[in-house]
């Protein structure tokens, strides 16, 4: 079933390569593996638990190597995250007027990788599936991108590859850690090796995989390729990028770093705080500086990641549950704004936010549903997000020092609660200096989006409320994962 | 039936070789590309001849024990030579309209048979290399292989570029021929013996004084054979001969020329690891070349405008990743079956690149990357075709380039090459750089001239079947893994 997962939209892509119709094709596959998430999600037995839906075929016994894709409560959650995405951003994707063909491979392209990197349970396709992204990212900017799309496009290509190669090395040193008649890249025998305490616990490699995955993620100070390049990206490529694609590396930390080297962590748990407080204060005061709208949400998504850090480094049930619900709703979040984005950068040709204004009365429903997405990014209650920061909060502050004084978790998160103040603070003005105020005359004849693509946008707010206001339902799903990722 | 001898396969292909010399001699027939189509079929049949060949090891006592090994490395090398020279016929095939006006000569045809018959000719060198466990038929292999190329390098005549090519590699070649003989010698001198195997036993036996003449000859060695593998510092003759030569013969250069010198560096090296003094020296000589060679390479391939000269810096880039492997050599199996899987991948990845660079001169009149320009709407299959070369040069996985320095950098973490790996992650990124260079040309910009080039069904089907070894050696190495299994005898035999 996995399988067919990440088959699906190779395989459309493809054909559209070959010359199938484009559009139809491409969301052919994206709402099939919508569907087929969906099935596992509600097949999927959480009294269970472990990982189900298993497939496995050994290619070089003596490497350890295999091609084994499963599914868990973790994965099946981002899973579902990049299946929901995955049909929003192909569903909004503009008409492009040259090589529509190549355009959407390279959407199905990430959004495969994506899904095999989340669907792998062996650590060399783990990393292979999300490097499986990185050249159809470049495609996308480079040839549709705007504004300085070729420094943009060269920018995140060259950062993640050696991103990419600097885990790889620490995914290496790993491996080759283990003792030689032990050595597997099969996650889940892994994990049990670090049960048994076989697996050493080097600090070096930790830290390697750390920056690694850091780089990925956009952890202060490796951030800003992001920001760049989400502001040259075509709509849907960012969407995929910043919404599903960044999320690889969270889950890195969460299904390969913390588990098996949980006490190398321990050394770098501070090192990842002042980093992570780097991400929320320093990114958050650099988000309210910008003047164009898509580097501001950008920039946002940059800092949000803190909040992500915050709930993992915490490594308890509660932190890593919020970690987890927030990695889903930041996903939807952003992926919203940056649909929006795109489609008010069709309209207007600009997004430098002094040009524009009033645009709620032209664009009511762009404006409604960007204030519900500005909300949801802000963390008020009733929206996915507020449930995953409440959880991370809560996770990081229960980490108390010996004595009455604050330990620093207690003030990274106490940082981190100013961070939402700062975020309530940006994007609040952005939405006062794009959609509220005095309507300018040029921007009168703008019209709203059109009925056929708001389903689109519909579907990423309506899961986002959903997580809102049931995310016991996903927690649930979460939890038994989580708790055996933990417990060692 | 019975398994055909390793040793009969070399005999073959020289065989075919001067068939096609003095046919092309004897007959005065005026069209003569056929001779190309008897090349390929010969090749072809004895590669395929070769997969049934087992590897076979000789009694100590045969007379040819002494200078020849059919070990199971020894046919993997003759494969890889095997399938170079298969596509560098047919890029020889594609690119014989270039070659008539570069030559001067009463009929268009002249040059012809030559331009086929000597690949074949290299091919036998290379593969007698594969097996060569004595220095001096290590040398008298090199040798036939060398001058060949002596002769291939500078075979458009007219052309200014390729004769400062060929005098170029002649003087320079002659010079590390010089360097090679004077290392074996002083070797010979403390051992008094050319066999690998005696002298690995000599070795043993020796007193710790004679470790610094021994190390002398590894070093003149390592010069000779510097050389052929475009390591740096002896790389100066790599981007002029490249650029200058045919683009065929380029291909065989960087693909046949380093998988041969690498086959007898690790065979000339094997017998040293024993003695762990030496050994510590030697890697350490190693490391240090691959820094030089990963910097150089990687570094110097990021300006250039030309694909032909990008691909030759970055052969001395991929030279790099090889030494960094082996300078990570324990002497057990693990390198020696990294090394041999990242020549069979580069070959495949080298190969592509040159064969869609020949069609596209053809159609263009050049090999800038300006003549890329557009290249995936004029031509969606070669564009695809260079795509999956440059990914796989560069390591992105699911290719064969990707898994050949993802063994790599294990080989180099096993072993603690920390130097090694900073360079070589940073390195990695250069390449990505100046190998997507021909990605932005072939998919961004835009035709200067909007035409369709057309290729022949013969090298879509090469294009199609590289792009499928590309794709499954990526992620099933199996094969190769299975090939090098039967263990090398005489590289193990010096261990015992």
């Amino acid at each position: 079933m996995l399988t067919l997962l990440i088959a699906i939209p190779i395989v459309a892509a493809i054909a559209v390569l070959l010359g199938a119709p484009a559009r139809k094709f491409s969301l052919a596959a994206a709402f099939a593996n919508l569907l087929i998430t969906l099935g596992l999600l509600f097949r999927y037995d959480p009294g269970a638990g472990g990982v189900q839906f298993q497939c496995v075929i050994p290619l070089v016994p003596e490497w350890g190597l295999q091609y084994f894709v499963g599914a868990d409560g973790l994965s099946l959650l981002l899973l579902l995250l990049t299946a929901v995405v995955t049909v929003a951003a192909l569903w909004v994707a503009p008409k492009v007027e040259k090589r529509e063909g190549l355009y959407f491979a390279c959407l199905l392209f990430i959004a495969a990788g994506a899904t095999g990197a989340f669907a792998s349970f062996d650590l060399f396709f783990f990393y292979a599936f999300h490097e499986l992204a990185l050249i159809p990212t470049f495609l996308l900017i480079g040839i549709w991108g705007s504004g300085d799309r070729m420094a943009a496009a060269w920018k995140v290509t060259i950062y993640l590859a050696l991103g990419s190669m600097v885990l790889l090395v620490g995914l290496l040193s790993l491996y080759v850690s283990i003792p030689a008649d032990l050595r597997t890249f099969d996650l889940i025998r892994l994990q049990g090796l670090a049960g048994q305490g076989a697996i050493p616990q080097t600090g070096w490699i930790y830290l390697l995989l750390l920056i690694g995955f850091g780089i990925l993620i956009s952890l202060f100070p490796f951030h800003s390729w992001a920001p760049h390049a989400y502001a040259s990206a075509p709509a849907p490529a960012a969407m995929l990028h910043a919404g599903v694609l960044k999320k690889f590396g969270l889950y890195g930390l969460l299904r390969v770093a913390l588990p098996l080297m949980p006490e190398a962590a321990q050394g770098w748990t501070h090192l990842l705080l002042i980093l992570l407080m780097g991400n929320i204060l320093y990114i958050g005061l650099v988000t309210i500086a910008q003047k164009h709208l898509d580097w501001m949400i950008g920039y946002s998504s940059v800092m949000h990641m803190g909040y992500i850090f915050l709930g993992i480094a915490a490594f308890n049930v509660l932190g890593i549950n919020g970690a987890a619900l927030l990695i889903f709703a930041h996903g939807l979040s952003v992926a919203a704004l940056f649909a929006i984005t795109g489609e008010i950068r069709q309209r207007t040709g600009t997004l430098e936010l002094s040009q524009l204004g009033g645009l709620a009365k032209p664009l009511p429903f762009l404006g409604f549903t960007f204030g519900i997405a500005t909300f949801a990014s802000i963390g008020l209650p009733g929206l996915g997000n507020f449930a995953g920061e409440l959880l991370i909060f809560f996770g990081a502050f229960a980490h108390a020092g010996p004595g009455l004084e604050f330990s620093t978790f207690q003030i990274a998160t106490i940082v981190a609660l100013w961070g939402v103040v700062i975020s309530a603070v940006y994007m609040l003005r952005a939405y006062r200096a794009v959609f509220m105020g005095e309507p300018r005359p040029r921007w009168n004849t703008l019209t709203d989006l059109s009925p056929c693509l708001r389903p689109a946008l519909i579907l990423l707010l309506a899961v986002l409320v959903f997580t809102g206001f049931r995310p016991q339902f996903f927690v649930n799903l979460v939890k038994p994962t989580v708790t055996a990722l933990i417990a060692k | 039936m019975t398994a055909p001898l390793p040793i009969l396969l070399d005999i073959t292909v020289l065989a075919i070789g001067l068939i096609l010399i003095l046919w092309e001699a004897f007959d005065d027939d005026k069209e003569k590309s056929f001779l190309g189509w008897i090349a390929i079929t010969g090749i072809a049949a004895v590669f395929v001849l070769s997969f049934f060949a087992r590897p076979i090891e000789f009694a100590q006592t045969s007379q040819l024990a002494r200078f020849y090994t059919g070990d199971a490395f020894a046919l993997f090398y003759k494969r890889i030579a095997l399938g170079a020279t298969l596509v560098v016929l047919i890029m020889a095939v594609e690119f014989r309209p270039l070659l008539a006006r570069y030559i001067p000569g009463v009929t268009p045809n002249a040059g012809t048979g030559e331009f086929f018959a000597l690949p074949v000719l290299t091919c036998a060198g290379l593969m007698w290399m594969a097996s060569a466990v004595d220095f001096i038929m290590i040398f008298v292999a090199l040798e036939l292989v060398t001058i060949s190329f002596y002769i291939l390098v500078s075979y458009m005549r007219r052309s200014v570029a390729s004769l400062e090519a060929g005098v170029k590699y002649l003087i320079l070649g002659a010079l590390s021929a010089g360097f090679l003989v004077y290392g074996i010698t002083w070797i010979f001198g403390v051992t008094g013996e050319t066999n690998l195997l005696q002298v690995g036993a000599a070795i043993r036996g020796l007193p710790e004084s004679s470790a610094t003449p021994l190390l002398f000859g590894m070093a003149l060695i390592f010069v000779g054979l510097g050389f052929k593998i475009a390591a740096v510092p002896f790389q100066m003759w790599v981007p002029d001969v490249y650029h200058g030569a045919p683009t065929p013969i380029t291909a065989f250069l960087s693909v046949g020329s380093k998988a041969a010198g690498f086959i007898v560096l690790m065979r000339v090296m094997q017998p040293f690891l024993a003695d762990p003094a030496i050994a510590s020296k030697l890697l350490l000589i190693l490391g240090g070349m691959a820094i030089l060679t990963l910097i150089y390479g990687n570094l110097a391939a990021m300006p250039q405008d030309n694909l032909k000269r990008l691909l030759a810096y970055s052969s001395i880039g991929h030279a790099g990743y090889l030494l960094m492997a082996l300078a990570s050599w324990d002497g057990k199996g693990a390198v020696a079956v990294t090394v041999s899987y990242y020549l069979a991948g580069y070959l495949l990845m080298t190969l592509l690149a040159f064969l869609v660079m020949i069609i596209v001169n053809k159609a263009t009149g050049g090999d800038d990357i300006v003549n890329f320009n557009g290249l995936s709407q004029r031509s969606p299959v070669l564009a695809f075709g260079m795509l999956m070369a440059m990914l796989s040069l560069a390591g992105v996985p699911f290719t064969a380039g990707f898994l050949g320095k993802f063994l790599v950098f294990r080989d180099a973490i096993a072993a603690g090459q920390w130097a090694l790996l900073v360079v070589g992650v940073i390195t990695v990124g250069a390449g990505f750089y100046y190998y997507l260079k021909v990605v932005r040309a072939m998919y961004w910009k835009p035709a200067s001239d909007a035409s369709p080039i057309v290729a022949t069904p013969l090298v879509k089907a090469t294009i199609g079947a590289l792009v499928a070894f590309i794709l499954i050696l990526g992620v099933y190495p199996q094969p190769i893994l299975k090939m090098l299994k039967a263990q090398p005898e005489t590289l193990q035999a010096a261990d015992a």
